[in-house]
């Protein structure tokens, strides 16, 4: 990543030949850095120039992957310390863990209630993405019980955490095919660990007693061929973890190679409270993978919500389509609602509305998918856009009525919209959890 | 294998601002690095919690937070006691009495009722308007006065009303909380004009207008650690400790508000409720936030059970 044109011309043979097509090396070399051309197209290159530009334009922190089909996930390619810089890539990995000193039955039932971490947020579906099997009973045979109870039952890929590379390798005979997580690997268990991980070509975590270890150990790693590796550093107390993750992520963005992959929380605070607030750490700063205990949605919501949050691309709000949306058995005395093209508040008016039981029709105004008071403030939220909007939309031959109801929040643009647009123009509540009320009021 | 620690060097520091007077005076900010990164810098004070007081009973507040205060919501005095039984480190008193859709009330009478909650309690204050900026302008001289000697923090400031509110706190002693919507550059313009005017920069708390969780968090966070960076490289104007007004949004949340009942696929309403105000407030401290406006005695547990860990220094 980030590799000059001159930095790459060094590693040229200079001829200027022209095979690859370009007048010249340095032309090659500045098409390269631009990403128009690949090294590939220069058939004079040297493997050891080959080698030192492919790990030079490598990015910074490896792309792993864990599971097959719908339910794998990414993780990893992040290019910056801030949101702001740029934007976070790959959204952190959600495990929720069940444990082998469960019986089979309640097993089945968590993973269950794991498969049904399933929320609608913004028009998107957003759910948590493995279930990690802890080894608790350090007993091979249970881990494998347990293995096979929630492999039966899971929607997502496994996390299958044991330190005890027999237990792994039974699991592995099970579940291999799915690319499950090995978690993992340590200081005691390394050969073993990655011999089986290599053979069953699956990722695996690698945790050190400390950041030290931790490097020494994954270079091990690599030298044995295994590169489909997950850091962990082995801290568990949130304001050490969050020490770690800030120094992994930092030293992988400076290339220090050892760092340069995915990392993993756990966030097994005793207190089930402090434990999901510490996992929200974690999904801020830096963890790909954080692992909690809870499968209560309660727990679950928040931290997903977080997530996508910290993971918005910075540069693009999310919006939906400015166009007339029914909700529910809508008919021609059904009401009409304006809001602005945000998804987050068109999916706020439409979860109102819907949970209001009265049908309705709600307009979103393109404001460039930003909110009705920033939409305001901006000049994007005006009574001419909702005026076209109510004149172009067909809205007109859809009800009987002509009554628009507004944001409370933007009660001062009522009476020129009303000018405008002849529409009677009814201002609503400001929150539009307000909406169920105000109907029963002003509507029905 | 030894690893070389990434330490920043940051050139410079957060303000240190004072908030009431001795002996019960405390200090937020004095940053002398990213939040909780005490391996390259000092955090000599941790973020401090208010808790909220409305001097007329909350209309849209749901039972959960009622229930905290049952018996006090009416009566300003004993919520703001209530409060500091609860732990709290500040307390904030809202006037929303003063708002000419409530009660219109006057300066004179917000002025008496900050006075009374002030001298009931042993903790500094934090009083803010009704949000309406020309009253807001017209009660703040008058509370200003009657704290004096309080060193409370006032506010919200805002670029229509600020010339008021700073010379009240300069005439009284207060601090004041400089409010702008999410934007670096008009926070910087805003205590640019506060400073000039002659208010120390170590008397300004910056109010990004934060959003809650899943209500346009990202933004803020965004703001805060940009503002931070610029504080610790030395940018004068952005120097200045971040007060959150968490409570207001969270709660105001439909993932704080819907019942089990309407939506029993989110889980229990009350553990819901409290996490959305606790990480709304966890998440803002690892952005830089130093002063947490919250609503729920549990939250405000919560967030200092978190806090004590989080100011835990580790070092390499
Ligand atoms: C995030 C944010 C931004 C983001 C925009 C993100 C986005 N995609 O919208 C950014 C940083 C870009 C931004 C910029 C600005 N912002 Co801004 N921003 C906010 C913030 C913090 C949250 C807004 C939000 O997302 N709310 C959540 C959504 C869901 O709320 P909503 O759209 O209002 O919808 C709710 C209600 O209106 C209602 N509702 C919605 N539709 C309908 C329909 C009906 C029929 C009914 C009944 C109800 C209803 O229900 C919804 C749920 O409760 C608010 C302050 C705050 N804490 O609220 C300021 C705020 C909206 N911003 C403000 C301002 C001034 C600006 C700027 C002009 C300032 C500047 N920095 O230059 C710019 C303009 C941007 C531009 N030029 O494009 C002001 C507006 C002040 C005012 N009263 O006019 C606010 C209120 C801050 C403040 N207190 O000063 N902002
Ligand atoms: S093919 Fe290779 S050696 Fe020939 S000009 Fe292109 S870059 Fe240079």
């Amino acid at each position: 990543m980030g590799l000059t044109g001159l930095e790459i011309f060094k590693q040229l043979p200079k001829t200027n030949c022209k095979d690859c097509g370009q007048p010249t090396c340095l032309a090659f070399a500045m098409a390269l850095a631009g990403g128009k051309v690949s090294l590939d197209q220069c058939p004079h290159v040297s493997d050891a120039a080959k080698e030192a530009l492919d790990s030079a334009s490598a990015p910074p922190i490896a792309l792993v992957k864990i599971g097959t089909g719908e339910n794998a996930i990414e993780l990893g390619n992040e290019t910056v310390l801030f949101r702001h810089d740029k934007r976070f890539e790959h959204k952190t990995g959600i495990a929720v863990s069940v444990c082998d000193t469960m019986s089979a039955d309640e097993i089945a039932a968590k993973v269950d209630q794991i498969n049904k971490l399933v929320f609608d947020r913004v028009g998107q579906t957003h759910k948590v993405n493995l279930v990690a099997v802890g080894n608790c009973s350090n007993d091979a045979g249970k881990f494998v019980e347990a293995v096979k109870a929630a492999d039966a039952k899971s929607v997502f890929p496994l996390v299958l955490m044991s330190e005890d590379p027999a237990a792994i390798e039974k699991a592995l005979e099970i579940t291999a095919a799915k690319k499950p997580l090995v978690c993992g690997a340590n200081a005691a268990n390394l050969e073993a660990m990655t011999n089986l991980v290599k053979k069953f070509d699956v990722p695996m975590v690698v945790k050190g007693a400390d950041l030290n270890e931790l490097a020494a150990l994954v270079e091990k790693v690599v030298g044995m061929g295994h590169k489909q590796i997950i850091l962990d550093s082995g801290a568990r107390e949130v304001n050490k973890v969050l020490a770690d993750q800030t120094q992994l992520r930092r030293q992988a963005l400076k290339k220090f190679r050892p760092f340069g992959y995915p990392a993993i929380a756990v966030a097994d605070n005793k207190d089930t409270f402090q434990a999901v607030v510490d996992a929200g750490v974690y999904i801020a700063k830096y963890a790909a993978i954080v692992v909690i205990d809870s499968a209560d949605p309660a727990d679950v919501l928040p931290l997903i919500t977080l997530r996508l949050n910290v993971y918005t691309d910075p540069q693009k709000p999310i919006a939906v389509e400015s166009k007339i949306y029914e909700i529910g058995n809508v008919d021609e005395n059904s009401p009409v609602y304006i809001t602005t093209n945000f998804s987050l508040t068109y999916f706020c008016v439409a979860g109102d509305v819907e949970s209001s039981r009265v049908p309705g029709y709600i307009l979103p105004v393109d404001t460039d998918g930003i909110s009705v008071m920033t939409g305001w403030a901006a000049g994007k939220f005006t009574p001419e856009k909702i005026t076209e909007l109510l004149q172009t939309s067909g809205i007109a031959d859809k009800v009987k009525h002509r009554k628009a109801i507004i944001p409370g929040g933007v009660a001062v643009l009522s009476g020129k919209l009303q000018e405008l647009s002849s529409w009677e123009v009814l201002v609503g509540p400001r929150e539009s959890a307000g909406i169920a009320s105000f109907l029963k009021q002003r509507w029905l | 294998m030894a690893v070389t620690i990434a330490k920043e060097r940051w050139t410079s520091k957060v303000n240190e601002l004072v908030l009431g007077a001795e002996p019960n005076a405390i200090k937020v900010g004095g940053d002398g690095t990213l939040p909780f990164l005490f391996f390259e810098g000092d955090m000599p004070n941790r973020p401090v919690v208010a808790l909220e007081v409305c001097d007329m009973e909350p209309a849209d507040w749901p039972d959960i937070l009622k229930d905290a205060f049952a018996g006090v919501l009416g009566d300003p005095v004993a919520w703001a006691k209530k409060c500091v039984e609860y732990g709290a480190d500040l307390v904030c008193l809202r006037l929303s009495s003063a708002h000419p859709d409530n009660k219109n009330a006057s300066p004179e009478d917000c002025a008496k009722t900050a006075k009374a909650v002030a001298d009931a309690i042993n903790v500094p204050m934090i009083v803010i308007g009704c949000g309406v900026e020309e009253k807001d302008a017209e009660i703040m001289p008058a509370v200003g006065e009657a704290l004096a000697g309080k060193v409370a923090l006032l506010g919200c400031a805002t670029p229509n009303n600020y010339k008021t509110i700073t010379a009240a706190c300069m005439v009284s002693g207060h601090s004041i909380i400089a409010s702008s919507p999410l934007d670096i550059n008009l926070a910087k313009q805003l205590n640019i004009l506060i400073t000039e005017m002659g208010l120390a920069g170590n008397r300004i708390a910056i109010d990004p207008l934060v959003g809650a969780l899943g209500y346009g968090i990202e933004y803020a966070y965004s703001i805060m650690e940009r503002s931070r960076l610029g504080a610790l490289t030395g940018d004068k104007m952005l120097a200045m400790p971040v007060i959150c007004f968490v409570g207001q949004e969270a709660w105001k949340a439909k993932e704080a508000k819907a019942s089990r009942d309407e939506t029993p696929e989110w889980g229990d309403q009350a553990r819901r409720a409290i996490l959305w105000e606790v990480m709304t407030s966890t998440t803002f401290a690892q952005a830089s936030g130093a002063i947490f406006v919250m609503r729920h005695p549990d939250s405000l547990k919560q967030f200092n059970a978190h806090v004590a860990k989080m100011m835990e220094p580790v070092k390499y």
